[in-house]
């Protein structure tokens, strides 16, 4: 039948553009992680890898306090940094789209996340210039004699936290400054026409509007910062492991890849728990 | 209530608080690239342009610099012919289980590089594949391919599939209609994709780091600068990155969203 | 160039859903076809099957005599024009009605001097060179027109190409449609939602519904005799008098309804194998009930009130409501000189002619549609 050969053609070559793609993500995604996975049952003998099939190295991680404290550890800085930083952003993205004239908003937005575009390694680097015991803060802080001697600020938590807060304050206010002007102004106007007060507008109106902003913005924060192994390793130094510096570890020193393996399915399962908590914000739309 | 007047002094003070705060590590950075002296900390010494003649006289950052362009040049235009071709088979045509086709094209972007870079660092071992730049360049493919689809996909609205039945309907092929309508009229979007996977992989660490092994990528030759310590030829060498992204971004400002607040 | 269309019994079904259910028609060459009916009706699947875009589940659709089954849109000798335009953003004028003869490996001198031809036609050439974004709507809608003629179609397909003009510019755009048509000679298919529209520029009207043909007819036809309820409802006000056949004679028939018996001659009726006791309906435009001024025959439902009225420019409307029903409400557009005063009472005078007589009872959900 007629409907039936045109139709079914156009499906045939819409499959030809697809496949690529599909092919190169489960080639070089999929395939990847389920062999990481299968690595993750196996068994580090010296140098070599015997795949055994058990779940040792998961029993391994639950037993081991300084494999567990990893996790908590990232999870304790990245909540840390996910709330500081929308509490942080928010407000300078409301700035941004309310309080700076239309004309400069642009270049507002763009100035606020400039230094978004500074190499990764070399922004770490950089917040340890500012925090290092020579660094900026303690030299200033001495010179005006707030203090006498210079303060442990690097290599330690906080300086991490700092680290990763200033990246995704950008972040932050990127995506909420974007949900804030794709807003209608009619909605804040009817709520005041209405007898909102300020806070009553911004509380049932304006932020249930931005929440998917917000949320988004949230959701990869904590997926970029739970991973990131390069801002504990050079700013929180080595008193405490964020789980991905104990996975490099694991690779590295200790050269047991399986156990590498077992965490970073951990780490996986950890942020796909986050996507579902999250999901209902994070729906892909067309345009 | 908060008067008026006090909330437009408060917020000022605040917008002005938070950008100090953001550029307070660039500023620090910038300033003691041009330190006279062997440590990028306070004191200021006085200028000197002898750490920016060390970076560029340092071939194995200049090395470094040729191999980041040339993975993040070539990995992104696989990764957006690859996305673009997507987005418009799924955009454009019916096909069984297209959600999850999305889905799982979408997948590696939930996931973090450290992830992707082990599993392909597993798979490469497993295989027994050599790493070296082609492997980086995968890596950052399947990073990219994500954003790239997603972005192009989004900007895949049905006035523009109108716009290609039309094409079709004056006698275009389908290779036609892709080259001469589809992909100049989402060029926009296709560019911005380009160029935002080109800073992505320029970037990237951790997946370069991972899966290179003698020619390696510039942020993991800037890895391995850290470990002498705090050194002013660092900070040129990140004030040089900086002002390359800089100008990127000020290219995708200029030809991409220019054109595209036009129409 | 320009051919005839044959559709034999088409059939489109969408799952569950029959977008158009067995329908023939049959396009003379160089005809100004309108397909007429509100959203869903099945017009525009008909369109997209002449144009390519969809395949017929069953019957065959035939053009200049060949079938076009296994056809796609880029093989047909068929062009459409769409509702948005479907301008190529990134390319100017010339280069959009070019592009159908680059296509057909057209030589760049010739492609652009005949796209330069067509812009003139629709008086564009002066902006040749412009992108289609610095272009108001009706002058997109002639570009989009221009383009679909320059590769010089049998058919050419308009999907509501006026549907997003305002008012004034549609009226203007279908008289400059009608001349070019009529210049060019191509057959053109027209789908449109606006029965004044269709009134305008067809040669003939097809009125849908349902994925069914209702009426096929040149403009006053369907409008003074229309074939079935939905199409005298479709094409304009009218009102509705529900009501049984009496008896039939030769030149004659005798109908009641609520508003008491009348006779009418027997060519009025729409079904000419009417029986005894079938219900039936007549269909009665507004501005029908002036025949109380005028000579020649008619006939008289008796007398109404005017409950309100409202001057139109052209006539009076009113609304009535008569003596013998008074539940009912009667529309009539009485003459600019008329007195319409409410509590007036009016005679309810017709010529017979003018009176429709239609094949069974509206169903509440006509009414609704054609409200």
């Amino acid at each position: 039948m007629a409907s039936v050969t045109l139709e079914t053609r156009e499906n045939r070559r819409a499959w030809g553009f697809v496949t690529p793609a599909l092919l190169w993500t489960v080639a070089f995604f999929v395939i990847p992680f389920l062999v990481m996975a299968a690595i993750s049952l196996a068994t580090r003998k010296g140098r070599d890898i015997v795949m055994t099939f058990n779940l040792d190295n998961y029993i391994t991680f639950f037993e081991k306090a300084h494999l567990l404290k990893g996790l908590f550890v990232s999870l304790e800085i990245t909540f840390t940094v996910t709330i500081i930083s929308v509490i942080l952003a928010y407000p300078l993205a409301w700035i941004i789209a309310e309080r700076v004239p239309q004309k400069w908003q642009r270049m507002a937005l763009i100035m606020a996340i400039l230094p978004f575009w500074t190499s990764y390694v070399v922004r770490s680097y950089s917040w340890l210039l500012v925090l290092a015991k020579n660094g900026v803060i303690n030299n200033a802080l001495l010179h005006i004699g707030l203090i006498a001697e210079p303060l442990e600020l690097a290599s330690t938590r906080t300086a991490t936290v700092i680290g990763f807060v200033h990246f995704f304050v950008m972040l932050l206010t990127l995506t909420i400054y974007a949900n804030l002007v794709q807003m209608p102004p009619n909605y804040r106007r009817a709520a005041a026409d209405l007898g909102a007060n300020g806070f009553q507008v911004f509380w049932h109106v304006i932020l249930p509007l931005t929440l998917p902003g917000i949320m988004v913005g949230a959701f990869l924060t904590f997926v970029l910062c739970i991973g990131d192994y390069i801002t504990p390793q050079i700013l929180g130094g080595n008193n405490e492991l964020a789980l991905p510096q104990v996975i490099m570890l694991q690779l590295g020193r200790r050269a047991d890849f399986p156990m590498a393996a077992t965490l970073s399915i951990i780490l996986m399962v950890v942020v796909t728990l986050a996507y579902i908590a999250c999901a209902r914000w994070l729906k892909m739309e067309r345009t | 209530m908060i008067s008026p007047r006090f909330s437009k002094i408060a917020s000022w003070v605040y917008l002005a608080a938070l950008y100090g705060f953001i550029f307070l590590p660039v500023a620090v950075l910038v300033l003691f690239s041009f330190q006279d002296g062997r440590l990028p900390v306070p004191p200021f010494n006085g200028v000197t342009l002898k750490w920016y003649g060390e970076v560029f006289a340092d071939s194995r950052l200049m090395s470094a610099l040729g191999n980041s362009l040339m993975v993040a040049i070539g990995s992104s235009l696989v990764a957006c012919v690859l996305g673009f071709c997507a987005a418009y088979g799924l955009a454009r045509y019916i096909l069984p289980a297209s959600r999850l086709q999305r889905g799982l094209l979408v997948a590696p972007m939930t996931v973090s590089y450290l992830i992707i870079a082990l599993g392909l660092l597993s798979t490469f071992n497993w295989l027994g594949v050599s790493l070296s730049l082609w492997t980086v360049g995968i890596g950052h493919v399947v990073i990219n391919l994500p954003l790239c689809f997603a972005i192009i996909y989004a900007s895949m609205g049905d006035h523009q599939k109108n716009i290609e039945r039309a094409a079709r309907d004056l006698g275009a092929a389908e290779w036609q209609v892709m080259t001469q309508i589809s992909a100049p009229m989402l060029m926009p979007s296709i560019l911005a994709a380009f160029f935002l996977s080109v800073t992505f992989s320029w970037d990237e660490f951790i997946i370069a780091f991972l899966l290179s092994r003698f020619d390696v990528t510039l942020p993991v030759e800037i890895w391995s600068m850290l470990r002498s310590g705090l050194n002013p030829k660092t900070n040129a060498v990140g004030s040089v990155v900086f002002l390359v992204s800089v100008a990127l971004l000020l290219i995708l400002e200029l030809i991409v969203f220019r054109r595209t607040a036009k129409k | 160039m320009t051919a005839p269309v044959s559709i034999r019994n088409a059939t489109k079904t969408f799952g569950d859903f029959t977008a158009l259910d067995d329908v023939s028609l049959e396009i003379a060459v160089g005809e100004f076809i309108v397909l007429l009916g509100p959203s869903g009706c099945g017009k525009t699947t008909l369109l997209s099957l002449l144009g390519g875009f969809l395949s017929p589940t069953r019957g065959v659709i035939e053009i200049a005599g060949r079938d076009m089954g296994d056809v796609p849109p880029s093989k047909r000798p068929t062009t459409t024009m769409f509702q948005d335009y479907a301008l190529f953003p990134h390319m100017t004028l010339r280069d959009n009605v070019a592009f159908g003869l680059k296509m057909r490996k057209v030589g760049k001198t010739e492609r652009h001097a005949k796209a330069e031809e067509l812009l003139d036609m629709v008086g564009l050439k002066a902006s040749a060179t412009k992108k289609p974004h610095e272009l108001s709507g009706g002058q997109r809608q002639r570009v989009a027109l221009a383009r679909a003629l320059a590769v010089e179609p049998d058919v050419l397909l308009l999907d509501e190409p006026l549907g997003a003009l305002d008012l004034k510019l549609r009226r203007q755009m279908q008289d400059e449609l009608k001349a070019i048509q009529k210049r060019v000679g191509t057959t053109f298919v027209h789908v449109t939602h606006d029965q004044e529209e269709a009134m305008a520029i067809a040669d003939r009207i097809v009125v849908m519904n349902e994925g069914k043909i209702e009426d096929v007819g040149r403009p006053e036809d369907i409008y003074m005799r229309p074939r079935t309820l939905f199409s005298a409802s479709f094409m304009g006000e009218v009102n509705f008098f529900p009501g049984t056949i009496d008896a039939l004679t030769d030149d004659a028939i005798h109908i009641h309804t609520a508003l008491g018996a009348v006779k009418l001659p027997a060519s009025v009726m729409a079904d000419q194998n009417a029986t005894a006791a079938q219900k039936i309906t007549l269909a009665i435009r507004p501005e029908h009930f002036r025949a109380s001024t005028g000579t020649g025959p008619r006939i008289t439902l008796g007398k109404a009130k005017v409950e309100d009225g409202a001057f139109f420019g052209t006539h009076h409307r009113a609304h009535l409501s008569p003596a013998d029903y008074p539940d009912m409400i009667i529309t009539a557009h009485m003459p600019q000189s008329a007195i319409i005063e409410p509590g007036a009472w009016i005679d309810l005078t017709l010529d017979p002619a003018s009176v429709v007589i239609l094949p069974g009872h509206p169903a509440a959900k006509v009414q609704e549609d054609a409200a």
